[in-house]
């Protein structure tokens, strides 16, 4: 059931007031309580929240918010208003950096008059990612500011206060969230909302180049120097503890609540303080080689990379007092803080927080402060609870189209190539996309990586190439690699997802679904006028429309020459959520249904996958499973014996 | 103020993307917020949303707010969505003294939908889950949210099972105001319908409480 708020907190005014609110939109809040005057976004989790959020305050507050074609363009609009005074802001996840990190490397070197600031929502773990890159490096790479929120309260407020820094120091600041924050939910006592009364403009003397680079770049390591100062003091960096502890935990994010809630269950708040660094990057030296003036030992505990842990050692080593040859530093280099996957792999989490506290102290058994769970677990053993994978959701095109995609290579029959790309469509990697995609990387890259391999023919490669890209994604990244395709020639189909929303990250609308952030009308833009323009062959197919679909594949995959083919079919989800369920009922005809021995061998639930279609192995026939069941009918197109029944509302 | 039984209450949501786990951890934390405590919710969004397992953590305590993450064997009580989830939530989670209120409906796998996997039959889960945990209902809470209107609302009459446990120490009415505040037009009206039916479930004998046969089929 779709959540529809009645009481919007993000755009309360009422100073002291507590509320609930997800990490991502205290992170909006903070940038309200700033009076924010433009936001852009591409979505991306764990960072998608901000910006709906900000673009459901947008129309009350009188602000701007736009979803960007991409990261890059994001912060450059950001970017133009800072130019002009305004203060802005982007937010992206991990992988949006990489994509906007040519501006960012430049933008650091001119600076801005208004308050800019970049949110990065990491991902350790890799929850809703394809990996798990710490951002931070950015940071210490481009010479920017780098705020960690320790919390949801701490989001809000560090994005509020980021934009002070950001004008202070006319530098763009990043705020580094992570997604046990970003989509965590807890309580924020509200602050009063600023005034927006800024009004654009760029004075004649006003110009932002990062030429000559070194005279600017010298200006930048000043910014830099004052940025350390103001962090010598910042609140966001404290200490809590016993004066003289035998163990220091230097904790930057996450890290902190963790490590509050394992000293406290371990029973060691007497030996143990925990020294919280809200400010990573410049770190500021004196108030941390102050609170280790008589530490024997150091913990460190951050997400993902030992940066905190490595800038700390520098820190330590060129300290007057030669604090590296006395401190033992225990941390992800030493081995000590480590989940599952080994050190500097996974995320954090209390556990492995307790574990680490417990060797850098050499306690016995850490894990006495735990209760003991598994007891009688037996019974249940890994290996007889099945494992359970993500799929393509009931009624999804995008199964329909890998099911068109692997009819046409195998009927092709020269080991036709899917390369795939990130969407909901990445999941053409697994069961449900029939394992069918052979690559899976960042967005846009299957168009190149096709471009590449078109060009194989000369060296004698004969399998045909499909590249496969989702309608946001096609506006996002692939401009530029189907132009190259183009250009130099290189034979693929590209096949275009087009669901008709960004799915993935919540179905955010982008420039081709007419609609725009604030929810109005949008110019509608259109991907096969696109390729038109590029003088592309355009082919458009609903992929319901199987038989259709794999002929005309089929077809193309024997052609010599670049084509585009675009499925189109609006996400499942997507319908039901704005137009509801189909009024008819799929049910199974048990006495038609030969999913048993010698019969098709369950050809609906084995061979199509979708999660509605269960087996009754008790009755020994397939059944729909009316929860999950989106009513699409497809199942009955492909069922061999015709026992899946479409019955539509009020026919007899 | 509302005095918990310990500090933190830490409260395990475990099922199936796309079953409403978040707006089931949401009505929670907002009566809790509303009793004076300080809720905190780790949840799951993003990739496992499409039929994966997802879970949220929910933690309530007096004064400052914990982390998002429960520590492993801290989960005071577990709504379990589906079976196998709960099963595997209990492994990790649970203690001698957790309670758990399960849905015995089971969500196959699509491993198991292939053939290649075995989804254990719903009694064994249920019975050993019963000798881990301290007590463990079961909720029929499908079949009692398509009474309410939709089968979708099961999210919601787990959590009128919840009120009636008591087991937080929270009145029913707190959930309603949640429930009120987070949801509008017919969605408000059914979700209302089925905390209440759940409510008065949970409220109801024993007995009907402890029975899982009749629900290994996965079928209404």
């Amino acid at each position: 059931m779709t959540s529809d708020r009645t009481e919007d907190p993000l755009v309360i005014d009422e100073p002291g007031r507590t509320v609930l609110l997800m990490g991502n939109e205290a992170i909006a809040r903070g940038a309200i309580e700033a009076g924010v005057d433009y936001c852009a976004a591409y979505p991306g989790s764990p960072s998608s929240e901000i910006l709906g959020a900000l673009a459901r305050a947008s129309s009350q507050m009188g602000f701007y918010v736009e979803w960007s074609a991409n990261e890059k363009v994001a912060l450059e609009g950001a970017c133009g208003a800072a130019f002009a005074g305004m203060r802005a802001m982007s937010s992206m996840k991990q992988n949006g950096v990489n994509v906007a990190s040519d501006l960012i490397t430049a933008m650091t070197l001119t600076g801005s008059p208004g308050g800019l600031v970049l949110v990065v929502c990491d991902d350790p773990g890799g929850i809703s990612s394809t990996n798990e890159v710490d951002t931070r490096t950015y940071a210490r790479l481009a010479d920017m500011p780098l705020l960690e929120p320790g919390g949801i309260q701490d989001a809000k407020d560090m994005v509020k206060w980021a934009f002070e820094l950001s004008e202070t120091l006319e530098l763009i600041c990043m705020v580094r969230s992570v997604t046990r924050i970003s989509h965590a939910r807890g309580i924020v006592e509200l602050g009063p909302i600023a005034a927006r009364n800024r009004v654009p403009r760029l004075a004649p003397h006003q110009r932002y180049a990062s030429l000559p680079p070194c005279p600017q770049h010298k200006i930048l390591k000043e910014k830099l120097k004052r940025a350390k100062e103001i962090f010598e003091t910042s609140p966001f960096n404290s200490y809590e503890g016993p004066a003289s502890p035998r163990l220091v935990v230097v904790t930057s994010g996450t890290g902190w609540q963790y490590s509050r809630e394992a000293v406290a269950l371990l029973g060691v708040q007497d030996r143990v303080g925990i020294l919280k660094l809200g400010t990573t990057w410049p770190l500021p030296e004196r108030f941390i080689l102050d609170h280790l003036a008589t530490a024997p030992s150091v913990l460190v505990i951050e997400e993902s990379d030992p940066f905190l842990e490595c800038n700390l050692k520098e820190v330590l080593y060129d300290s007057p007092q030669e604090a590296g040859a006395r401190i033992r530093v225990y941390g992800k280099r030493s081995g000590d803080v480590k989940g599952p996957y080994g050190p500097g792999v996974g995320e954090m989490d209390p556990d492995v927080v307790m574990e680490a506290i417990g060797r850098a102290l050499g306690l016995e058994e850490s894990s006495k402060a735990r209760p003991s769970p598994a007891r009688a677990m037996e019974a249940a053993p890994d290996s007889v609870l099945p494992k359970r994978e993500v799929a393509f959701c009931p009624g999804c095109p995008h199964r329909a189209s890998y099911w068109a995609m692997n009819n046409a290579v195998r009927l092709d029959g020269r080991d036709g190539l899917v390369i795939g790309d990130i969407g909901c469509y990445s999941l053409g990697f697994g069961r449900t996309g029939y394992y069918l995609s052979r690559t899976m990387h960042c967005m846009g890259s299957a168009i190149g990586f096709c471009s590449g391999m078109g060009k194989l023919d000369r060296f004698g490669f004969t399998q045909p190439l499909i590249a496969v890209v989702g309608d946001s994604t096609f506006f996002h990244a692939c401009l530029p690699g189907i132009v190259n395709a183009r250009y130099n020639r290189s034979p693929f189909v590209c096949v275009v997802l087009d669901n008709s929303a960004t799915a993935m990250t919540g179905f955010q609308p982008h420039p081709g679904t007419g609609q725009n952030a604030s929810g109005e009308t949008a110019p509608r833009l259109s991907i096969e006028r696109i390729c038109q323009a590029l003088d592309i062959p355009v082919h458009v197919v609903d992929p319901f429309d199987l038989d259709n679909a794999v002929d005309l594949l089929c077809r193309l995959l024997r052609g010599k020459e670049l084509h585009v083919l675009i499925f189109r079919h609006t996400c499942a989800v997507l319908q039901a959520r704005e137009h509801g369920l189909p009024e008819r009922r799929l049910w199974v005809d048990p006495q038609r249904c030969i999913g048993g021995e010698c019969g098709c061998n369950r050809f609906c639930s084995s061979a199509f996958g979708c999660p509605a279609i269960t087996w009754d192995a008790g009755q020994g026939h397939a059944c729909i499973d009316e929860v999950l069941c989106a009513r699409c009918g497809l199942c009955a197109t492909l069922c061999p014996r015709g026992a899946i029944v479409i019955e539509e509302k009020g026919a007899p | 103020m509302t005095v918990l039984p310990k500090e933190p209450v830490n409260l395990i949501i475990a099922g199936v993307g796309g079953q409403g786990n978040i707006a089931a951890s949401q009505i929670v934390a907002m009566a809790a917020l509303s009793q004076g405590l300080v809720p905190t919710i780790g949840e799951t969004y993003g990739v496992s949303q499409r039929g994966g397992s997802v879970m949220s953590h929910v933690r309530i305590a007096e004064k400052d707010p914990f982390g998002p993450l429960i520590p492993r064997g801290h989960a005071d009580l577990v709504l379990g969505f589906e079976p196998l989830e709960t099963v595997k939530v209990i492994k990790t989670f649970a203690n001698a003294s957790t309670r758990v209120i399960l849905n015995p409906r089971p969500l196959h796998p699509i491993g198991v939908l292939a053939g290649e996997d075995t989804y254990p039959p719903v009694e064994t889960l249920v019975r050993v889950a019963r000798r881990v945990v301290a007590d463990l209902w079961i909720v029929n809470a499908t079949e009692i949210a398509a009474g309410a209107g939709d089968i979708r609302a099961m999210n919601i009459v787990m959590v009128g099972a919840l009120a009636a446990s008591q087991w937080l120490p929270f009145p029913p009415d707190c959930y309603l105001e949640s429930i009120k505040r987070l949801f509008s037009g017919r969605a408000r009206e059914i979700n209302l319908e089925a905390f209440t039916r759940g409510l008065r479930y949970g409220s109801g004998p024993p007995e009907q409480r402890s029975d899982a046969s009749g629900s290994s089929t996965g079928l209404l």
